[in-house]
């Protein structure tokens, strides 16, 4: 474990495939972040980096059970709890 | 007429049970208050007819995107006697949201959970009753593409149809912003009525997507699929446009020709040359159509084109466009105006600007029959595939040329956030219904277009009277003669400039245009045009065909969709200009190059 699992202001983008996190704030417009609540992101859901793809493409990430792709812009701005 | 309203979040099989509820025989109608046209059905009820509306499907009432406007102002100005809600079993915990929004607008609701088959797979377990009682809506498990669950379901809507609709106050909409109440009362529901597994097995889809997705498989393997899904296009659909051309031609000869015997010959001669064999040799195309459907309906209902999203984002993203932008351009290689309406889902303008003057270079299913007849008449069994899959990369490249060049024009910081659904089994009825749709679709543009396309293409050629049919002296002959000199130098010859001019109303009327002015259909026109041109000629013939103005439809869909003549007018111009010069850099390099 390293400094960072207790840090609860890391972006969900900094996270590695395979890692769980808990949302603790999302900074996007309000447009983007009603479309995200829609699909599920609010502070305190448990989220999984499922996969990213090469070439700075998108992450694909898991909440519940729905997965979801955004690019690693977004990405950066929730910020997570590792867990 | 009671209306009923069909609404829930992308992804339901909402558009799946619409299709089950009226058997596919759906049509587009215009509704006060928006100006998109919605599908419209009509089904009995208990004795009486009942109509249908499929909405768009939305995350959010609240939302901003064009579609969730459409579907608020369908709502705002156009009640609905009952509203089915069909929500995603697997999906229950998040698309809950909506439900409870949609409740707060006091109309008359049955809710459908569908899926509930799949649910079961992950091991969500759902109280229909008990959810049913927390909500005060009647609500049922359903699967909309196996039917079970679906009489029961449609009692409930007879039912609930009975009762009047309260109405919507519009005092309402400003308390369902509150999203406290709405989390509240999902937490509610949610603890006593459904439970899911903390975390979910390991299911089929992520061992498959662990290879799909795979970071340096994933391309390779896309490609490999494409490559395979247009190579069997053309082996299982050359062999049968052949059969059906074969039997069109049998038709005319043993019935057709003896019965139009009587008749003048101008008039049989419109009659056959004209209209039948045009038309024909459009028609014989159709057996290619369906199979192209049916396998793009594969890949698109197994959920293989989010993947290609994910893929491509990053590659797309350099040149100003999103994933989503790509799996337009692949759904516009069955038909361009679907793909260009699908751009809706793009809020930023620009992104969508963009991915409407990308979309219009994919090889359409129009584009592809005229590509089939002349690689089939042109190249070897053996060449023909590759040469086709080759103009699907030059409408690749012709895509991402464009958008290079226009991307600072249509600069946009558009966020791209998608969901990913799991892998499903394509059914046989969704396929066999796509398939009749496409023959519907056919018959529709044969009505309107293709017929009128070939009457006139015969009169050109055989005006005036007084010349010898197809030759110079006709007014197809003068026209030309007198685009000879823009045509001549990408290798098109004077009849392909007359069959490219009526192309401009539908693609399929090149082939149907190239029956009449050469008198000849099927593999006799093949023999014929295999004996007139080389293969530099033909393959520059089908680049322009490939690159220059869309379809009038797509282009009237261009107008609509961006609502802005400019716009549509530099599309227009530039698909021209880019479909001369690149004919024009291949034919004089292959004749350079001693070809």
């Amino acid at each position: 474990m390293n400094a960072n699992d207790f840090n609860p202001h890391t972006p969900l983008s900094s996270l590695a495939p395979g890692m769980r996190g808990t949302i603790t704030d999302i900074h996007t417009d309000d447009s983007l972040r009603q479309r995200l609540q829609a699909l599920g992101f609010r502070s305190g859901k448990d989220i999984e980096i499922i996969r990213k793809a090469s070439f700075g493409g998108p992450v694909q990430v898991r909440i519940g059970t729905t997965d979801i792709l955004l690019r690693q812009t977004e990405a950066a701005l929730i910020e997570v709890r590792a867990a | 007429m009671k209306r009923i309203a069909l609404l829930g979040m992308p992804n339901t099989g909402k558009s799946t049970l619409f299709n089950r509820l009226t058997g596919g025989a759906a049509r587009v109608g215009n509704w006060p208050g928006i100006t998109v046209e919605l599908l419209t059905g009509k089904i009995l009820l208990g004795g009486d007819m009942a109509e249908i509306i499929d909405l768009p499907g939305i995350y959010d009432i609240h939302g901003f995107s064009e579609d969730e406007q459409v579907v608020r102002h369908f709502l705002h100005d156009n009640v609905p006697d009952l509203a089915v809600v069909v929500l995603n079993a697997t999906q229950i915990e998040r698309q809950l949201s909506l439900l409870i929004q949609l409740k707060q607008l006091n109309l008359n609701m049955v809710v459908l959970l569908n899926m509930a088959d799949e649910a079961k797979k992950f091991g969500i377990t759902i109280d229909g009753d008990k959810m049913a009682e927390l909500l005060g809506m009647p609500i049922h498990l359903i699967s909309a593409k196996y039917g079970q669950g679906q009489p029961e379901a449609m009692q409930a809507i007879t039912k609930a149809l009975r009762y009047p609709t309260p109405g919507m106050a519009e005092a309402l909409r400003t308390q369902l912003e509150q999203d406290a109440h709405i989390e509240h009362e999902m937490a509610r529901v949610l603890s006593s009525a459904v439970q899911v597994p903390a975390r979910l097995s390991d299911t089929r889809t992520d061992k498959l997507d662990s290879l799909m997705l795979h970071p340096w498989l994933g391309l390779p393997i896309f490609f490999g699929i494409m490559y395979l899904l247009f190579q069997g296009i053309f082996f299982f659909g050359q062999p049968l446009q052949g059969g059906v051309a074969d039997l069109l031609g049998w038709l005319r000869e043993t019935v057709l020709d003896p019965a139009c015997a009587g008749l003048p010959s101008w008039m049989s001669e419109l009659l056959l040359d004209g209209i039948y064999n045009g038309v024909s040799t459009v028609a014989a195309f159709v057996p290619i159509i369906i199979l192209f459907f049916l396998f793009m309906a594969i890949v698109e209902d197994t959920g293989y084109l989010s993947r290609a999203a994910f893929l491509m984002d990053a590659l797309m993203a350099k040149m100003g466009l999103d994933g989503r932008s790509f799996v337009m351009l692949l759904m516009g290689f069955g038909c361009n105006v679907p793909a260009l309406m699908g751009t809706r889902v793009m809020r930023s303008r620009s992104l969508r600007m963009l991915s409407m003057l990308v979309i219009p270079f994919s090889l359409c299913s129009a584009r592809l029959q005229v590509f089939v007849f002349i690689t089939a008449a042109l190249f070897s069994p053996k060449q023909a595939p590759l040469v086709l899959f080759s103009l699907y990369l030059f409408s690749f490249a012709a895509a991402i040329i464009t958008a290079l060049l226009f991307k600072r024009q249509f600069a946009n910081t558009e966020p791209f956030v998608l969901e990913l659904p799991p892998y499903r089994f394509p059914t046989g009825r969704q396929m066999l219904l796509r398939g009749w749709h496409e023959v519907t679709h056919f018959l529709r543009r044969a009505s309107q277009f293709i017929i009128a396309g070939v009457v006139l293409v015969w009169l050109l050629t055989n005006l005036p009277a007084s010349a010898a049919p197809a030759s110079a002296d006709t007014l197809a002959g003068m026209i030309g003669a007198w685009l000879h000199p823009l045509f001549a130098p990408i290798g098109i010859n004077e009849q392909l400039t007359i069959a490219l001019i009526f192309g401009f109303v539908a693609k399929e009327i090149v082939i149907g245009s190239l029956a009449v002015i050469y008198g000849m259909s099927g593999d006799a026109l093949g023999g014929a045009l295999g004996q007139q041109l080389d293969w530099v000629q033909a393959y520059s013939f089908m680049l322009f065909t490939l690159i220059y103005t869309p379809c009038l439809s797509t282009i009237a869909t261009l107008r609509n969709e961006s609502k802005n003549n400019g716009f549509t007018a530099l599309a227009l111009t530039w698909s021209l200009v880019l479909a001369w010069v690149v004919s024009f850099l291949f034919y004089q390099g292959a004749r350079a190059l001693g070809y």
